[in-house]
């Protein structure tokens, strides 16, 4: 079956003007494979600064203009060109953006998700009073401005726009940052249920437990480039199931699981790296390993990019 | 009740205001080189005697020491006189009265046009940022903002008054013609080549302002979500942006009423145009410290109105402002 959404060799270069008119390349996301189904959550996980909200705005088509990016995005089986994104967002796509500070300002709440539900102004209306009844949102919500939002209830309000667009594909970017236990569970069992009623979920977040708790699929962002491609349960026991050194030593890393920190940091873009951008820290590394970048290949019904995983 | 407190605090604000702008202005009055009665005497300096020159400073109090012409005056102005002009020789509220008129369509002309014109060039420019229009637009406004004014007149009386004689070289209303037959039509003939200088300056700055505050609202994370929504073009602009951008863009226009009085003092200098601004050069170039003193006080008023307009239209604009979140 053909996935509803398909990302290959992934590329996204920034130009910037250092000291007067010298342009510098930047390539801040550098490979990424993943695939998301139609009913399924793939989750997204990875440190800060590793590339993930990039994915989403080339995604979405909504990359800066000194942004660059090659590879293919496939949706449905067609290659999403620029025109075919214009076309799909809010329509086909919808985006769950992190905070509050993504909704206008200086407009009520019900208008910015009656904007996103189109259509004629009764139907727009009508699909509005739907979701937020939908998302224990009370009736006087509508007429509130952002900033009279709590932290849940904005939450709730990006989760019924994007309910509202007969989405099949669903972008959320760490849509639970900064919520107690028990909101984010709800977003997150929310998501699910979009995605049990038909919809291929993409979740970025930081937030590896959570994650695991509603996701399908898992892939682990490293530096900018996918690094694996997992099955939720992969992530158990002493993490023997995952195929990179990076996904088990993030799994490691967790309090339940012995807290073991991984030494280092992440490398920058600037850094450019020949080989795989873990060998610094990798403890399997080889000569190999640090002279060329491993591919995608599958390993154990999942995908890794690493010389030495089994 | 909130907006009573809010009024009261700006009140007391403008009197301190004033007071403060009175003792500074006159002081510097004071310390000016010129000498009243010298400038009122003029070219009759030779026919005028010492002691009639005693007569006309005792008259106007000029032997007064500096702070006694002061509180004379200043209780003069509680009372709600504004004194003599020293030049027109008619009280100077009505000298300003009478000039205030004139400058008032001047400067409401430009300042309609500068608002319109500034906001809607701004937009545009932002819209098609990097493409032609906004280079065509930058360049206008980077060319007007650094030419002064008196010389974007100069040209405009050549070209148009002289070359073209489209428009008169000058004055507010025809040279040679009774009060009672100056027609509305006449009045906005000798209207249009002034305002047209002054709003032509006043538009570079606020196309310039919106631009800029109009990128860093497209690039905003409220905007990249609209888009996400499926939101794009002037439709997007006109829900996102503009209701953003309005509020410092109604703040800087109405702030510009000092720059707008500014640029009408050059304007009305270049047409001779019998405004409040030919008048405060008058007044300064001959000592008329009641005059002067007067425009000043006028004018800040002025000014100082606009900007408790653009605080107050802020409070309407902004629902975190109206509702009194903290933002």
């Amino acid at each position: 079956m053909v996935p509803l959404l398909e990302v290959r060799n992934l590329q996204i270069t920034f130009t910037r003007y250092t000291g007067g008119l010298r342009q510098h390349q930047i390539k801040v996301v550098d490979g990424v494979d993943l695939s998301v189904a139609a009913g399924e959550i793939t989750a997204i996980i990875g440190a800060s600064g590793s590339g993930k909200s990039l994915l989403a705005h080339a995604i979405l088509g909504l990359l800066p203009g000194n942004a660059a990016m090659s590879g293919k995005i496939m949706y449905r089986g067609e290659e999403l060109d620029a025109r075919r994104q214009e076309a799909l967002r809010g329509r086909e796509i919808a985006y769950i953006p992190q905070a509050v500070t993504y909704l206008d300002p200086t407009m009520r709440v019900g208008r910015q998700v009656r904007l996103a539900a189109g259509g004629d102004r009764r139907e727009a209306a009508d699909k509005q009073r739907r979701a937020f009844r939908r998302y224990r949102l009370g009736e006087h919500v509508e007429k509130l401005y952002p900033f009279e939002l709590s932290g849940g209830m904005a939450r709730r309000v990006l989760v019924a726009a994007a309910s509202v667009s007969d989405a099949r594909l669903i972008i959320a970017d760490e849509p639970t940052p900064g919520l107690p236990q028990a909101e984010v569970r709800e977003a997150l069992l929310q998501l699910r249920e979009l995605a049990d009623s038909g919809c291929g979920v993409l979740l970025i977040t930081h937030d590896i437990q959570a994650a695991l708790g509603v996701a399908d699929r898992v892939v682990v962002f490293y530096a900018g480039s996918s690094v694996e491609t997992a099955h939720a349960q992969d992530f158990s026991g002493d993490g023997h199931l995952l195929r990179h050194p990076y996904s088990r030593a993030l799994w490691r890393a967790l309090p339940e699981n012995g807290f073991e920190v991984l030494p280092g940091a992440q490398p920058q873009p600037s850094d450019r790296l020949e080989g795989c951008l873990f060998a610094p820290r990798c403890a399997m590394a080889t000569a190999a390993c640090s002279k060329e970048r491993p591919e995608m290949r599958h390993v154990r019904g999942g995908m890794v990019r690493c010389y030495h995983a089994t | 009740m909130v907006y009573g407190k809010w009024f009261a605090m700006k009140l007391i604000r403008l009197c301190t205001l004033l007071l403060a702008l009175s003792i500074v202005s006159f002081c510097l009055i004071s310390l000016s080189p010129i000498d009243p009665v010298q400038a009122y005497i003029g070219a009759d300096a030779m026919r005028v005697s010492p002691e009639q020159r005693q007569e006309i400073a005792a008259y106007w109090g000029l032997d007064d020491p500096p702070v006694m012409r002061y509180l004379h005056w200043a209780s003069a102005i509680l009372r709600g006189d504004m004194g003599t002009s020293m030049l027109y020789r008619t009280p100077v509220a009505d000298v300003i009265g009478e000039r205030f008129l004139h400058s008032a369509a001047l400067m409401a002309v430009a300042w309609l046009a500068s608002g319109v014109i500034g906001l809607a060039l701004g937009i545009v420019a932002a819209a098609h940022k990097g493409r032609w229009p906004d280079r065509l637009i930058t360049w206008y406004c980077y060319t007007i903002a650094s030419t002064p004014a008196f010389w974007i007149g100069l040209v405009l009386l050549v070209v148009f008054a002289v070359w073209l004689g489209w428009f008169p070289v000058g004055l507010a209303v025809p040279a040679g013609v009774l009060a009672a037959e100056v027609t509305l039509l006449d009045r906005i003939h000798h209207l249009i080549l002034p305002a047209l200088t002054l709003a032509m300056v006043s538009i570079a700055p606020i196309a310039l302002h919106t631009r800029e505050k109009l990128l860093a609202v497209l690039s905003s994370d409220h905007v990249l979500y609209a888009r996400a929504r499926g939101e794009k073009g002037y439709a997007l602009i006109m829900r996102h942006g503009l209701r953003n951008i309005l509020l410092p863009a109604i703040t800087l226009q109405f702030t510009s009423f000092s720059e707008l009085f500014g640029g009408a003092v050059l304007t009305e200098q270049v047409f001779s145009y019998p405004g409040l601004g030919q008048a405060t050069v008058a007044a300064g170039l001959g000592g008329d410290v009641p005059l002067l003193m007067g425009i000043v006080l006028c004018s800040a008023l002025f000014v100082f109105t606009g900007n408790l307009i653009a605080d107050a239209l802020y409070k309407l604009v902004d629902p975190r402002m109206r509702k009194g979140g903290d933002g």
